[in-house]
């Protein structure tokens, strides 16, 4: 699948630019140090933490794109710091979990 | 009056336009417009001098400026003028008899620094900002152009630390980079370990080794910003050898072996609200390094995470 497909699914929308890549997984977790263990490159992560050191995680892991769930706010400075890292950012207001299957749905369909 | 906005006393003296070169180009690419503060508290001018008083009160305040009903600029009340009248004992009167007439405005479109000479040369606290048709549409005071260059300040820095040239280094050559690591300082973590992840980028360095070292690099800066009082992060590169050195200040880890051990973290919820301090850091350094070393006493902790590149068989880590 594409970053862009993400934006198709419905209750998500897009919180900035979008950097059109391939993503061939996804991660959900909110717990950053497992993140950095655990989420694989050209990924998807899912997350409530809606802060700049999410943007900085994703980059050290190769995540492509972040989705922000249950309609948190995201900061001004959460925003540029994705735009500067060319990592695509997402707002769902759905939990993590159906998030989740949501994006499960798109990369099975690909 | 009609919006508020409270001015405080400058400070002049801070300003001068004999700084730096650096200093006088950033005050000279500023307008007037982009510091002044257009939310201007105004007085009429069948407002008595007590009103006038008032306001500079309830504000806190030290000059008010005296425009007609279209807004023109005809005045200005500063607290000298208060304090005489009081003296004198007209402090009932109007204030268009005893406001200052001559006023020395600037026009919005100055050069920042223009300004500035205006605050050495007339030592003001403050001047009248008007457009064409002399209708005030804001106040410079020295606090606001402060604000501005601070603020301005920020982003040059930001500028300027991006501009620090990162050459692509050949593996004969040693490279060595120390960035510092601010105690409590959320926003900016992971700001060194971004730098060093894209320095092993560019080395060409295979992406699953620059995950491994950038993840080494984001737990060590992490823990530093949370647990210490501050300290460095440093790559150092030479040959096939990389090593990511962590220092800090103090206080130190009062059990390496309980802090080693995966889960057992001394984070408080403010840490943990970001989601960190589940005690995967130390465990996820060691995990990624092909070599790990830790030292700590009440005076710092040292962590040095290794990394052989063109190692191949830890490739899979």
């Amino acid at each position: 699948m594409k970053t862009s497909d993400i934006s198709k699914i419905e209750g998500v929308t897009e919180a900035g630019k979008i950097f059109d890549v391939e993503i061939t997984s996804a991660y959900t977790s909110d717990l950053l140090s497992d993140v950095l263990a655990n989420a694989k490159d050209e990924s998807v992560l899912i997350t409530i933490q809606a802060h700049k050191n999410t943007v900085a995680v994703a980059g050290i892991v190769g995540a492509e794109a972040i989705i922000i769930c249950n309609l948190k706010e995201i900061p001004a400075d959460m925003k540029d710091a994705a735009q500067e890292s060319k990592i695509s950012l997402f707002v769902s207001d759905k939990n993590q979990f159906e998030t989740g299957v949501e994006v499960w749905k798109l990369l099975q369909n690909s | 009056m009609k919006k508020t906005r409270i001015h405080h006393n400058t400070e002049e003296s801070l300003i001068n336009s004999n700084g730096s070169l650096v200093i006088r180009e950033m005050v000279a690419r500023l307008k007037v417009r982009e510091a002044m503060n257009s939310l201007v508290l105004t007085g009429k001018s069948s407002a008595t001098l007590r009103e006038v008083q008032n306001i500079m009160r309830e504000n806190k305040i030290s000059g008010v400026p005296v425009c007609d009903d279209d807004g023109v600029l005809i005045g200005m009340i500063t607290v000298d003028d208060i304090i005489k009248a009081l003296d004198a004992g007209y402090i009932n009167e109007s204030v268009e008899k005893y406001m200052s007439k001559e006023l020395i405005t600037l026009d919005a479109n100055y050069p920042l620094s223009l300004a500035l000479s205006y605050f050495e040369k007339y030592h003001f606290r403050r001047f009248p900002i008007v457009d064409s048709e002399k209708k005030l549409i804001g106040i410079l005071s020295g606090r606001d152009v402060l604000s501005k260059m601070l603020e301005l300040f920020n982003h040059e820095i930001g500028i300027l630390e991006n501009l620090i040239p990162e050459e692509k280094v050949k593996h004969t050559e040693f490279y060595y980079k120390k960035y510092s690591v601010v105690a409590k300082d959320m926003d900016n973590a992971g700001h060194a370990s971004s730098a060093i992840k894209s320095y092993c980028e560019k080395c060409g360095i295979s992406r699953k080794l620059c995950r491994r070292i950038g993840v080494a690099a984001f737990e060590l800066e992490i823990n530093i910003a949370v647990h210490s009082d501050g300290g460095s992060l440093a790559v150092s590169h030479k040959g096939n050898e990389l090593q990511i050195i962590s220092q800090d200040v103090g206080p130190g880890i009062e059990s390496i072996e309980l802090a080693m051990q995966e889960g057992y973290s001394t984070a408080n919820d403010w840490v943990r609200s970001y989601g960190f301090g589940a005690g995967m850091g130390l465990p996820n350094i060691k995990r990624v390094s092909d070599d790990f070393d830790i030292k700590s006493d009440s005076k710092g902790t040292n962590i040095v995470a290794t990394f052989f590149i063109d190692g191949g068989e830890n490739e899979n880590k």
